[in-house]
């Protein structure tokens, strides 16, 4: 299978970036060090390339009616420039993916012969009918986007709801600038005219011109620290990447991983994953994320859990010996047996010590619990901990 | 990118070194280059005897776990304990202050290790 290529996969090479297969992309994993990339972040700023998220645009008059049912939390709750968390479950609760939905400012469409008079309708400038829809975009982890644009464009089929549902992956390259100097970083990178972006509140988005781009700013981010997000056209990718590079520490996905750890946030296909560690988000503690008084796919399974209650629950392991918890590697009690299993695990760059996450039956998940991770056929001593790690 | 491969020491194709001198092994410039910030090793204990291309211990980065082979038979008569507390100076001084074991060898075991320069012609 060919990998999927950012636009600057050429220009992190000359770099000297390492890669890696992610997601079916070939991407940067590390530039000049992971722990001095994650210091960059956690002290400066750090700039990303994440072009190898998904982009998904639904726009029209039942967009939101779609989403709300493909995505665990409240879609109607959006303004334009709003942006959310939610995970997609499928009908048992189990979660497919973990997404941010962003609306975008509304459209206008022209209105078909025959179609709904229910919604605001005026008169567009041609003289003809035209209407304002919704719109949004949201990003499926790297690799989901042609399964969600699929699943996105089956329901809205099935249940015969009226909107556009495109895969704009590859129109769209992201980056991420992280870091307690990234907010002004970013603010002087807009072109002149442009908003301020340090006016956006936490999960706020908004077009900004950068190099001459139109580009989608979101304060958002996957470090734990202040930063935004761009969504950048394809085909500028280059001369907006230009604007941070210098400025901010170009970061891999290494710095990436080891920075959400620390946070405790999932990743897609490995913290969960529909066959190899099927999760709900109350067991993925994410149940922020889930509205349960909307109508949305494996709704009821959820409403049952809330209901009955979790039996496994997604925690911070802190290692007291030396060694390193890695994806895959068992966790035991105090008498030796498996109770768990790591699903994500690294020594901790800002730290100094080794960390890890995955899920724990809930009688064993109160802090200060004593429980153990085998590493090569030995267990090493550690204790659960409250996330993020400190 | 180009590494320092030092001409007195001898190496293994997955990049262990020996210095025939003082029977010090440990990794080249280029492995832990490879293998990027090194925050974990494990080695074996002094007394403790290495069978040449047999495992002797585990090194791990942030992104990696790499087994380490011995580059010769014999017994372990030091070990670089400094490493326990300080695996960044495998990053730091991979042909000095990281090294990783020093054995007693037999001289002759050396002949199936390469030169620096057949080793140097391998990482180009």
């Amino acid at each position: 299978m060919t990998l999927r290529k950012p636009p600057l996969r050429a220009g992190h090479a000359e770099r000297d970036a390492k890669f890696t297969e992610f997601g079916g992309w070939d991407m940067p994993v590390e530039f000049e060090s992971i722990q001095a990339e994650h210091a960059a972040v956690r002290e400066a700023a750090g700039v990303f390339d994440v072009s190898h998220m998904g982009e998904i645009e639904v726009a029209g008059p039942d967009a939101t009616a779609l989403l709300n049912r493909l995505t665990t939390n409240d879609v109607a709750a959006l303004s334009p420039g709003d942006a959310q968390y939610a995970a997609i479950t499928r009908d048992d609760g189990v979660m497919l993916d973990d997404t941010v939905v962003y609306r975008l400012p509304d459209e206008q469409r022209s209105v078909e012969a025959g179609s709904s008079e229910a919604r605001s309708e005026e008169a567009g400038s041609d003289g003809g009918r035209s209407e304002t829809v919704p719109a949004y975009l949201f990003v499926p982890n790297a690799g989901h986007d042609a399964e969600m644009h699929e699943r996105w464009v089956d329901h809205r089929d099935e249940w015969d709801l009226d909107c556009e549902v495109r895969n704009v992956t590859e129109d769209w390259a992201m980056f991420a600038v992280q870091g307690p100097e990234a907010p002004d970083l970013v603010a002087s990178a807009v072109d002149d005219g442009g908003p301020d972006v340090r006016d956006l509140s936490r999960f706020s988005a908004t077009f900004a011109p950068f190099a001459g781009a139109d580009c989608w700013v979101a304060r958002t981010g996957y470090t734990g620290e202040d930063g935004f997000e761009l969504l950048c056209p394809w085909d500028d990718a280059e001369a907006v990447w230009a604007l941070f590079a210098d400025d901010a520490t170009p970061c891999g996905l290494g710095a990436r991983d080891t920075l959400r750890i620390e946070e405790g946030f999932l990743l897609s296909g490995q913290d969960f994953h529909p066959e190899d560690e099927p999760r709900t988000p109350y067991e993925a503690d994410i149940g922020f994320a889930v509205d349960i008084h909307t109508e949305f796919v494996g709704r009821d399974a959820l409403a049952a859990q809330a209901e009955s209650g979790i039996e496994e629950t997604f925690v911070g392991i802190e290692l007291l010996d030396r060694g390193v918890p890695r994806h895959g590697y068992d966790v035991t009690d105090e008498d030796g047996h498996v109770v768990g299993t790591v699903t994500s695990g690294t020594m901790s760059p800002s730290l100094g010590k080794p960390i890890a996450l995955g899920y724990l039956p809930v009688d064993l998940t109160d802090p200060g619990t004593e429980v153990n991770v085998v590493v090569r056929g030995r267990e090493k001593r550690g204790k659960v901990v409250s996330v993020p790690f400190e | 990118m180009s590494f320092d491969v030092p001409d007195d020491l001898r190496y293994r194709e997955s990049h262990e070194w020996i210095d025939p001198e003082t029977g010090r092994v440990g990794i080249s410039e280029f492995a832990q280059d490879e293998l990027g910030d090194v925050v974990f090793v494990e080695l074996p204990g002094e007394g403790d005897a290495v069978d040449a291309g047999g495992e002797f211990g585990v090194i791990e980065s942030i992104k990696a776990v790499s087994d380490l082979y011995a580059p010769v038979s014999g017994e372990v008569v030091a070990v670089n304990e400094a490493l326990f507390d300080a695996p960044e100076l495998v990053n730091d001084a991979p042909f000095g202050d990281g090294w990783m074991l020093e054995l007693d060898f037999e001289e002759g075991d050396l002949d199936d290790l390469l030169s620096a320069d057949e080793y140097a012609d391998q990482i180009a």
